[in-house]
């Protein structure tokens, strides 16, 4: 019994860190933003009054909000689809044996190996708009003229796109590999009674495969989702949300509003304004992945 | 219906070593069932998955039907294949995993529900179409491969080991079960195997593979009773074909066939062994002894006396044995192949 009490103590001092990192890191910012978003709270102020949802009404009535609101959805919704269909097609390729599988694999992971700032630091060059070398590449090829090169992150649609592509890129290896632990999951019977059946590889991949992977896409597709939705980085590096908050997204427009406009408690709104949403996202996939588990 | 053909089939997986599989030349008959049988690493799932399409040969051709299929794809050879761990589609039902095939090759969808009903009507399965694979038993499962098999009318069919994975009972009637429907359907079968009972069992012909290498090809009784070599004649039969050692040849004799000398009859060669250990097996005694004479001795012999013979032999005890002229075998030393029958000075 007292040996069972000492290792129960000794336990709980050595689960104690993680517990208090979690607690003072997460589970404390995250009550103060539910706090802040139904107070009135400022930079610098003093006291807190409890306001109701104003700031939740006073963000849904600015044209900024729901912009940013939108292009949330734009950013998450094309970067994931990029991402699925790219992975899909990564892991394929990576799932069968060659000559320097591993070294190409080493490659494709190195975005998510690589501190995400630096890698959307290096794509701030490729897309300026005097250094750009992709626009270097288009002049050389003759494709466009030297001073009507696009402007990769100074006109609204391309912009757009540019941070939906960064994010794609900086995401891919990580669902490379989850679909890739999939793939591999296949029992190698299965695809050969596909083709001894008769099937081709596009009747082999998307009758047997991909329903055989639904479960593992849908843990890649919410992890994506929820890094998506939820990453500023890309957006802040490369365009601050501009031009003219085209590019603005929800946690963009929190850090924006909260922490550099000083008003915490609009900034807490628009952060937790997200909460609902991941929230039914994970719900909607955790019930498809239960729905499809097949074995 | 179609017949099967290898010429000088070859597969080397890493270049400079042996082959899995060297130099294969077979020809199966019409409609019969052909059993590729050997140890593990024999070379029988290669041999077998370069005639389905699911693996390169290295060198030689692989004929279907008078046709050269060797590099086409499986789905251009009108094989079926049936594999050990029935590879049956997790995410589908069991009527869409029968239908498979049938979409694959774009039978009409009218055709589907009348095929569907005709092969689980064979295999007696009508009652899981609805089921997932995950739902079903062992026994069930490898029906449903079988009728997956059978739905599109394959002219050859090709199964690897999907016994193995049957409990003994169940594995007893499956095995009687496939004998039958082979009856029925009488599609020319190719039957890889480690088991040479299923061998000697369901066989019309069977296919002793070793090391890559054809050993022998024959009847049951013929890979059984004229064995080619020492390989043969040691793998198939349990407990394995005695071999001795004599001069410059190995005279084998079956277990069964090495008995107390009263049971013995015609011209024979007496052999006097001191008994090492007895198994009692029920029906059967295992007796293992080793000789007790001259040159021979204390060479091991293995001899597997019938319940019906009743006279105790105990352990340490010198017993005259014996077996009949017609039932020795003689293998050369050096090659280890058949060498011609002879006279036997014995002693």
């Amino acid at each position: 019994m007292g040996v069972k009490r000492g290792a129960g103590r000794l336990g709980a001092a050595m689960f104690a860190p993680a517990l208090l990192y979690i607690v003072a890191l997460v589970g404390v910012p995250l009550v103060l933003a539910f706090l802040y978003s139904v107070g009135d709270v400022k930079v610098g102020s003093v006291g807190y009054r409890f306001v109701g949802l104003d700031n939740f009404i006073s963000v849904l009535q600015s044209p900024t909000f729901r912009g940013a609101l939108l292009h949330s959805f734009l950013f998450t919704v094309g970067a994931q689809l990029i991402v699925i269909i790219c992975a899909n097609i990564l892991a394929l390729a990576l799932v069968d044996r060659f000559r320097g599988r591993g070294l190409v694999r080493f490659f494709i992971l190195l975005p998510w190996v690589a501190p995400i700032s630096l890698g959307a630091i290096g794509w701030k060059w490729i897309l300026d708009s005097i250094y750009s070398v992709i626009n270097w590449a288009l002049v050389q090829l003759h494709l466009v003229k030297q001073f009507e090169a696009p402007m990769w992150l100074g006109e609204p649609t391309l912009a757009m796109l540019s941070v939906i592509m960064v994010h794609a890129w900086r995401m891919l290896p990580f669902s490379t590999v989850i679909l890739l632990a999939g793939l591999t999951a296949i029992p190698k019977d299965i695809p050969e009674a596909a083709a001894v059946d008769g099937a081709g590889f596009w009747r082999t991949h998307f009758q047997i495969t991909i329903p055989m992977m639904t479960p593992i896409i849908n843990v890649a597709v919410l992890f994506g989702v929820i890094f998506t939705f939820t990453d500023m980085t890309v957006v802040y590096i490369l365009t601050r949300g501009g031009p003219y908050n085209t590019t603005q997204v929800l946690p963009s427009l929190a850090f924006f509003t909260g922490i550099l406009g000083g008003d915490l408690a609009e900034g807490a709104a628009i952060s937790v304004f997200l909460v609902p949403i991941l929230v039914v996202i994970a719900w909607l996939m955790l019930r498809l992945a239960h729905r499809a588990e097949v074995v | 219906m179609a017949v099967v053909e290898t010429k000088d089939l070859t597969k080397v997986f890493t270049p400079g070593e042996r082959g899995a599989v060297n130099d294969v030349n077979l020809l199966t008959r019409e409609g019969e069932f052909m059993v590729f049988l050997g140890p593990s690493g024999s070379g029988k799932t290669t041999l077998l998955r370069m005639i389905a399409g699911l693996e390169d040969p290295t060198a030689g051709e692989i004929l279907i039907g008078g046709q050269v299929v060797t590099h086409l794809p499986p789905r251009d050879r009108g094989i079926a294949m049936v594999f050990q761990s029935y590879a049956l589609y997790p995410h589908l039902s069991v009527y869409k995993n029968i239908t498979f095939p049938l979409r694959a090759q774009g039978v009409p969808k009218e055709e589907h529900r009348g095929k569907v009903e005709w092969a689980a009507g064979l295999l007696g399965i009508g009652e899981l179409l609805k089921r997932k694979p995950r739902e079903l038993s062992g026994g069930e499962r490898q029906r449903v491969a079988l009728a997956r098999a059978i739905v599109r009318e394959p002219t050859v069919f090709l199964l690897d080991e999907p016994l193995s994975n049957l409990d003994a009972k169940l594995r007893a009637s499956a095995r009687e079960e496939l004998t039958q429907f082979h009856e029925r359907v009488g599609t020319t079968t190719i039957y890889v195997t480690h088991d040479q009972i299923e061998a000697m069992a369901m066989g019309d012909r069977i296919v002793v593979l070793h090391e890559g290498f054809v050993r022998q090809v024959g009847s049951p009784r013929e890979v059984y009773d004229d064995p080619a070599d020492t390989f043969v004649a040691t793998f198939l039969g349990s407990p394995p074909m005695n071999l001795v050692d004599h001069g410059d040849v190995l005279v084998g004799f079956r277990p069964e066939h090495l008995l107390p000398r009263p049971l013995v009859e015609g011209p024979a060669v007496e052999i006097g062994v001191r008994v090492t250990g007895i198994e009692y097996l029920g029906s059967e005694r295992i007796v293992y002894a080793l000789i007790d004479r001259d040159r021979f001795a204390e060479q091991k012999v293995v001899a597997k006396l019938p319940a019906t013979y009743e006279v105790g032999v105990a352990d340490g005890e010198a017993v005259e044995f014996a077996v009949a002229e017609r039932n020795l075998r003689f293998f050369d030393k050096t090659s280890e192949k058949r060498a011609d029958s002879r006279a036997l000075v014995w002693g």
